[in-house]
């Protein structure tokens, strides 16, 4: 009896210090992740990379400003598509609808969400790119964009449901319209919890590379106005990580410790300053 | 408000504010419904020439327009299943103690890291595969394996580093966070009274974890892992860039081989003809469904557990 008890408490700190180690495991992949490309990143990058051009093809040095333009035009125009549609939806959806609505919109979203981003990328290749003939700016936004839109729906529609009834109540006791209560109390009431989802929709596609590889495609010069195809930072990382040449290697581990590093800020300032005493909802 | 009538809500611009907002909401209905739409037309001559055929042809050849998705279902499949087999037991494991064991600060700064590692772009994870995992395989894993296991078809050579096992464990690096952050808040919802029970007639802490708590919220769990597979199913960048792109059927897990996303990165720019760019949206349809059932059935068993903790144990 009282050897079963010791093998049975065994049984359950051997085990239970197991799942500890699933949790360490699992949490260090992040710091190994950082270290590597602050490491390999950290030796690679100079000033020359946020300023210059890329180089032609075996020629040592130059840079990606190029890209890094290019991605911020991307993530701009991106916004602009995907953050009125998820954002007045959510209005929509949270103020207006009725709930059959609401559950069609809602179940559209997340098939959006679940959809892989290469098969985004078919959709605004088909959209965009082939009736304008050629590869563009705009097709790549398209394609961000719409991967903005099912979390900023779900977010807002989240955020503004949890806004307390009474607040609602308040305005309308004073005389404002149902327009005017959301316009000037139920948004600023759950604004904070809404610009997180955004910006962590917007850090979630600033690393995206599939959608853009037949929308945005690849430019090794600057990309004048929308029309025309540009680089971005995740698909240099990507060609230049699968070339040949060393001089390249290093340019994708820099390209990387920017662009994880932009990521991770957005991340933890959205996650920590802004949302502060509110969850966020995973997406 | 019954009483109002439309003018007058007219004039307080709510039916302006009511429209507007509707037609925005109508658009992410109408964008998904174009493109269901866009990938149906889109593949239309593929669908006509192969058929059911296309689904079990090996040959994928664009110098003899003859176009099958095997190879590719293939090492879509090998790659995501290799990356179950790593994820789950260290996705849930590590759920646990965050929910079960580990203080709640200390469990919600955990979180909080394993919420960053799902920021990580998958071009990242693709890049630390090239030239971390990669060397890796080549110089210690197989080796370590091919010697002693090598009589086995599944670790046969030689290795050049790129392949399925590969793309197997990128994969699953990049699974586990949806794992461990979908399961944890599976266990989080299982009612307290469930582990005090079990605690009171005796159990130890691992009993109660593993015989009560997790069973109620199995269902949920199972939600998770769906929600991982279809996660790694469709991932693209970090798979085409270890995987090797070369369509072949090998039981050996050394092998390079190629996936579904990953011809279609791959090959998408470069496909002249109109037979071959629509077989290649025709396996992006393929994706399409595969993902659509595997997420819709995630968050039905999800729903279930966390709404109501219907979960009984059985």
């Amino acid at each position: 009896m009282n050897a079963r008890i010791k093998w049975r408490r065994f049984v359950s700190n051997f085990m239970l210090t197991l799942t500890g180690l699933c949790a360490l495991v699992s949490v260090s992949v992040l710091f190994l992740i950082l270290g590597y490309l602050l490491y390999n990143g950290g030796t690679s990058i100079n000033w020359a990379f946020f300023t210059q051009l890329p180089k032609p093809v075996g020629e040592i040095g130059g840079g990606m400003a190029n890209a890094i333009v290019g991605s911020a035009k991307l993530l701009l125009a991106a916004s602009l598509l995907g953050v009125p549609i998820g954002f007045l939806g959510g209005i929509y959806l949270a103020e207006f609808s009725g709930s059959a609505v609401a559950s069609v919109v809602r179940y559209a979203a997340d098939l959006l969400n679940g959809v892989p981003s290469i098969v985004i990328g078919i959709f605004a290749y088909s959209l965009v790119v082939l009736p304008f003939k050629h590869f563009s700016t705009l097709a790549g936004a398209f394609a961000l964009g719409l991967m903005m839109i099912p979390i900023t729906l779900r977010s807002t529609e989240e955020f503004l449901n949890g806004v307390p009834r009474y607040l609602r109540e308040g305005a309308m006791a004073l005389g404002a319209s149902k327009w005017k209560t959301i316009a000037s109390v139920v948004v600023p009431a759950a604004y904070r919890g809404i610009l997180t989802a955004i910006l962590l929709a917007l850090a979630r596609v600033a690393g995206e590379t599939a959608p853009l590889l037949f929308t945005a495609f690849g430019n090794r010069y600057w990309s004048e106005g929308w029309g025309q195809p540009t680089a971005s930072l995740p698909v240099m990382i990507f060609t230049y990580a699968v070339s040949p040449y060393d001089d390249w290697h290093r340019q994708a581990w820099a390209a990387g410790l920017v662009l994880l590093g932009l990521i991770l800020i957005i991340n933890i300032l959205a996650r920590t300053i802004l949302s502060r005493g509110i969850t966020v909802p995973r997406s | 408000m019954g009483s109002r009538s439309f003018a007058s809500r007219l004039r307080d611009g709510d039916e302006i504010a009511r429209l507007i907002t509707m037609v925005f909401a109508a658009t992410v209905v109408l964008i998904t419904l174009l493109l269901v739409y866009e990938l149906w037309t889109n593949s239309a001559l593929a669908r006509a020439k192969f058929g059911f055929h296309f689904f079990v042809t090996r040959v994928w050849d664009p110098n003899i327009d003859q176009y099958g998705a095997l190879p590719f279902m293939y090492g879509t499949l090998v790659t995501s299943v290799l990356a179950l087999l790593i994820a789950v037991p260290l996705g849930i494991g590590a759920a646990i103690f965050l929910a079960e064991l580990a203080p709640p600060r200390i469990s919600d700064t955990l979180q909080f890291f394993i919420d960053l590692l799902a920021a990580v772009p998958s071009v990242i994870y693709g890049l630390l595969g090239v030239f971390i995992i990669v060397p890796l395989m080549r110089t210690v894993i197989f080796p370590g394996l091919n010697k002693p296991l090598g009589f086995m078809p599944f670790f046969k050579g030689p290795s050049y580093g790129v392949g399925f096992l590969t793309a197997g464990i990128v994969l699953a690096i990049m699974v586990i966070p949806y794992i461990i952050s979908v399961s944890r808040e599976v266990l989080l919802s299982v009612p307290r009274d469930q582990r005090e029970a079990a605690l009171a007639l005796g159990s130890t802490r691992w009993e109660s974890t593993w015989k009560v708590v997790v069973p109620f919220a199995k269902t949920g769990i199972l939600g998770s892992i769906f929600l991982a597979l279809a996660r790694a199913l469709g991932e693209t960048m970090a798979v085409t860039m270890v995987i090797g792109n070369t369509p072949t059927i090998s039981a050996s897990l050394f092998s390079p081989g190629d996936s579904i996303a990953s011809v279609i990165a791959n090959q998408f720019t470069e496909a002249t003809g109109d037979l071959y760019l629509q077989s290649l949206v025709g396996l992006g349809l393929v994706l399409f469904l595969m993902t659509f059932i595997l997420n819709g059935l995630a968050r039905l068993l999800i729903l279930v557990t966390t709404q109501r903790g219907s979960g009984v144990p059985t």
